[in-house]
C-alpha cells in the first residue's frame, strides 16, 4: 500500500517535536519532574499498610525497577518466541 | 418504562429489524435509540426479578435487576451506544446487525436470573460476535472467526454440562454464588474462566480481536470479558484462587505486550491484563473488592474502548496498525493523538482519570486484606500497563520515527464517539462518586488522598522514565514485523502436527496390517492352489482304468478279508 505524502514543492511546517533538542527538554523535564516527586517522600506523612511502602522513594525506584526488568525480560522472550510474520501461513 | 421488559430483547429484536429500514440516517437513528432506551428501561426497572417461567420443573428468571447486574448493564448500553456513534459511517448489514445483536445477547447475561437463561444468552453472544470478526471477509479473518467460535461455543458446552450436572444435584439453576467444591460448580467455574481469559485460556482473545473489523473489535472488547467478570463476581465471589490466577493474568500478558508489534493485539494483552486486576477483586471477596472489581469493569469498557477506537481510526485511515510502519501520526491526525492519549492515561491510573478511581478499590482491598505478594505484583503490572498501553500505544502510532505517512484525521462520527468516551473517562477520575453511587456494595472510600495521589505519581513517572532513559539509550526492542509464540501455538502448530503424526501413524498401521493380512491370504490360497489348483495332486484327473484298479484290489482285499 503506498501512502499519500506530502508534495516536495510544499514543504511541511516544521514542528516543535520535529527539533530533537525539544524532545531532550522534554526528557530534561520528566528526570526534573522525577526527582521532585522522589524528594516528595521527605514533605508527608504517608498511610501505608505495608512496612515496604514506607521505604524512602519505594513507589518511584519499585516502578523504575519493575519497568526495566520487564524490558529486559520481554526482550529476552523474544528470542524464544518470536517468529516471521508469516508463520502460521495465514 | 414498561413493566418487566428485558431491555436484552429490545436490543436482540431491534437489531433484527435493522436490515429492513433504509439506510443512513433512519438506521442509523434507530440504531442509536435501542440502547438509549434499553437505558432508560433499565433505569426504570425497581430492583427485582421479572420474567419468571416454570419449564420442565425449572423456574427460569428471566430477568433479575439487582445493584450486581445493573451497573454492568448500565456500561452494557453505554459500550453498545458508543458503538453505533463510532459505526455511524458503515454500510454493513452484517455488522449493524451483530453489532446491536451481540450487546443485546450480553446484556442478556448479566440480567439472567438463572443459571439455564444464562447460558442461554452466553452461547448466543458467542455465536453473534463471531460475525464481527468475519465481517472482515478476509481469509485470515475467517480462520481466526473459527478459532474463536469453537472456544466460545466450548465455553457454553462446559456451562451447560455443569448447570446440569449442579441441577441433578442441588435441584434449583437459580444464579447465586456457588460452591466451588459442589457438583457441577467446576465445571461451571471453567467456562467462565475461558471467557475471562485465565492464564491458558486466554489465547482466543488475542487470537481474535485484532482480527475483527475497525468497529467490530470495539463492540468485542466491551462484552464477552466483562459478563464473564459479571458472572465470577455473582457465583465465585471471595474462591481464593482467583487472586494467584488474577494475579498471574495481570502479569504475562504485559511482557507479551512490550515485543508485540500489532497495536490492537497490544490492547488485546492489556485487556488481559486489567481483567487480571478485576479478578484479584473477586478472588478477594470483600464489599470493597467486589465493588472494585465492578467499579474497573466499568472503567475498562470506556477506556478500552477509547483505545481501540483510536486504533481503528488509524487503521481505518493508513491501512495497518503495525507500530513497525507507523510513527509520526500525530502530524496528520491531533485530534486522535490526543484522544487516545485520554485513553492512555485512563488505563494507566493518572490522577483525574478513570482507573485511578477504580484501580485503587483492588490494590486497597488487597493491602487491608494483608496480601502483599499479590499487592507487589499489582504495583509492577500497574507499572507494566502504562509502558505498555500507555506509552508504547500512542509513542509508536502518533509520535516516535516519522513514517510519513500522511493521511485525513479520523471520521466526524469516529471522533465523537471517541470524544463521549474519554469525556466519560475523565469524568470519572474527576467525579468518581458518581461512579461509586451505583457500586454493589456502595463502600465508603476517597482515591484522592495525599499518599494515594503522591505514591501514583511516583509509580508512573518513574516508568515513564524507565520508558525514556531505555529508549534513548536504544536498549527498548525496537518494533519487527513478526509474530509471537503465545498459548495459540498449541492448536495452531502442536496439536496438528501431533494430529498429522498419529494419522501417519495409523495409516502407517493399517497399511501394515491389511498388508500381512493380504499375506497371509495369499500364502492360504498359494497352498489350496497347490494341491487343488489345474497341477494340484488332488485335482488332478485319473484315468478311467487305474480307479477300475483300485476297485479291483478294494474288492479282492475285502473277498480275502472276508474268508479269513
Amino acid at each position: 500500500m503506498t501512502f499519500p505524502t506530502s508534495p516536495a514543492d510544499q514543504p511541511e511546517p516544521k514542528r516543535w517535536l520535529d527539533d530533537s533538542r525539544n524532545v531532550d527538554k522534554i526528557f530534561y523535564g520528566l528526570a526534573l519532574v522525577c526527582t521532585g516527586l522522589f524528594l516528595a517522600d521527605l514533605l508527608y506523612h504517608k498511610h501505608t499498610y505495608f512496612a515496604f511502602e514506607n521505604w524512602f522513594g519505594f513507589f518511584a525506584w519499585y516502578g523504575f525497577l519493575c519497568c526495566v526488568a520487564l524490558v529486559l525480560l520481554a526482550k529476552q522472550m523474544r528470542k524464544w518466541v518470536k517468529r516471521d510474520e508469516d508463520y502460521y501461513g495465514d | 418504562m414498561i413493566e418487566g421488559l428485558n431491555p436484552a430483547w429490545l436490543l436482540i429484536c431491534g437489531a433484527l429489524l435493522t436490515p429492513l429500514l433504509p439506510r443512513g440516517i433512519v438506521r442509523n437513528g434507530f440504531m442509536l435509540a435501542l440502547p438509549v432506551l434499553g437505558l432508560i428501561q433499565l433505569w426504570g426497572l425497581p430492583h427485582g426479578q421479572y420474567a419468571q417461567f416454570e419449564l420442565f420443573n425449572m423456574t427460569l428468571i428471566t430477568l433479575r435487576v439487582d445493584s450486581l447486574s445493573f451497573i454492568f448493564a448500565v456500561a452494557f448500553l453505554i459500550a453498545a451506544a458508543l458503538a453505533v456513534v463510532y459505526a455511524w459511517h458503515l454500510d454493513d448489514d452484517l455488522q449493524q446487525v451483530a453489532g446491536l445483536f451481540y450487546p443485546g445477547a450480553a446484556l442478556g447475561v448479566v440480567l439472567a436470573g438463572d443459571l439455564m437463561t444464562l447460558f442461554i444468552f452466553w452461547e448466543l453472544a458467542a455465536i453473534s460476535s463471531v460475525f464481527l470478526i468475519w465481517a472482515r471477509r478476509t481469509e485470515r479473518a475467517y480462520r481466526a472467526g473459527l478459532r474463536y467460535l469453537l472456544i466460545q461455543v466450548g465455553s457454553g458446552v462446559l456451562l451447560l454440562a455443569g448447570v446440569i450436572v449442579h441441577f441433578r444435584a442441588s435441584g434449583s439453576i437459580t444464579f447465586e454464588h456457588l460452591d466451588l467444591g459442589s457438583p457441577g460448580a467446576p465445571l461451571i467455574f471453567l467456562a467462565f474462566g475461558i471467557k475471562a481469559a485465565f492464564p491458558l485460556l486466554h489465547n482466543w482473545l488475542q487470537d481474535a480481536y485484532p482480527e475483527a473489523t475497525v468497529t467490530g473489535t470495539v463492540v468485542l472488547s466491551a462484552f464477552t470479558t466483562k459478563m464473564a467478570i459479571y458472572a465470577l463476581a455473582r457465583g465465585f465471589a471471595g474462591v481464593e484462587i482467583l487472586i494467584t490466577i488474577g494475579v498471574v493474568m495481570a502479569m504475562f500478558p504485559i511482557f507479551f505486550a512490550v515485543i508485540e508489534n500489532d497495536l490492537r493485539r497490544v490492547l488485546a494483552y492489556s485487556m488481559n491484563n486489567q481483567l487480571g486486576f478485576m479478578v484479584v477483586g473477586i478472588g478477594i471477596g470483600t464489599p470493597l473488592a467486589l465493588d472494585g472489581a465492578a467499579a474497573h469493569a466499568f472503567a475498562d469498557i470506556l477506556f478500552k474502548a477509547l483505545l481501540f477506537m483510536s486504533m481503528g481510526a488509524v487503521l481505518l485511515r493508513t491501512g495497518t496498525v503495525k507500530g513497525s510502519e507507523l510513527g509520526g501520526l500525530y502530524k496528520s491526525m491531533p485530534l486522535t493523538a490526543g484522544l487516545c492519549m485520554v485513553g492512555a492515561a485512563s488505563i494507566s491510573a493518572f490522577p483525574l482519570f478513570s482507573a485511578f478511581a477504580t484501580k485503587s478499590l483492588i490494590l486497597d482491598a488487597a493491602a487491608r486484606e494483608g496480601h502483599w505478594v499479590a499487592f507487589l505484583f499489582l504495583l509492577f503490572a500497574s507499572a507494566g500497563v502504562f509502558h505498555h498501553a500507555g506509552i508504547k500505544i500512542p509513542y509508536f502510532a502518533f509520535f516516535a520515527h516519522d513514517s510519513g505517512i500522511r493521511c485525513p484525521e479520523a471520521p466526524r462520527n469516529m471522533l465523537i464517539a471517541m470524544s463521549i468516551a474519554a469525556a466519560l473517562c475523565i469524568g470519572i477520575g474527576v467525579f468518581p462518586e458518581a461512579l461509586y453511587a451505583i457500586l454493589p456494595y456502595s463502600v465508603d472510600f476517597d482515591p484522592y488522598t495525599m499518599t494515594h495521589v503522591i505514591t501514583q505519581l511516583q509509580l508512573l513517572a518513574w516508568s515513564a522514565l524507565a520508558f525514556s532513559v531505555l529508549v534513548r539509550s536504544g536498549i527498548y526492542p525496537p518494533e519487527l514485523r513478526s509474530v509471537n509464540l503465545d498459548f495459540d501455538w498449541t492448536y495452531r502448530k502442536l496439536l496438528p502436527a501431533v494430529a498429522v503424526r498419529v494419522w501417519d501413524g495409523l495409516d502407517r498401521a493399517w497399511t501394515c496390517l491389511t498388508d500381512t493380512v493380504e499375506r497371509q491370504v495369499k500364502a492360504v490360497i498359494q497352498f489350496l492352489s497347490l494341491h487343488h489348483g489345474l497341477h494340484g495332486q488332488l485335482a488332478v484327473t485319473w484315468p478311467t482304468g487305474s480307479m477300475v484298479l483300485w476297485a479291483v484290489l478294494l474288492l479282492g482285499a475285502c473277498l480275502v478279508f472276508y474268508y479269513v
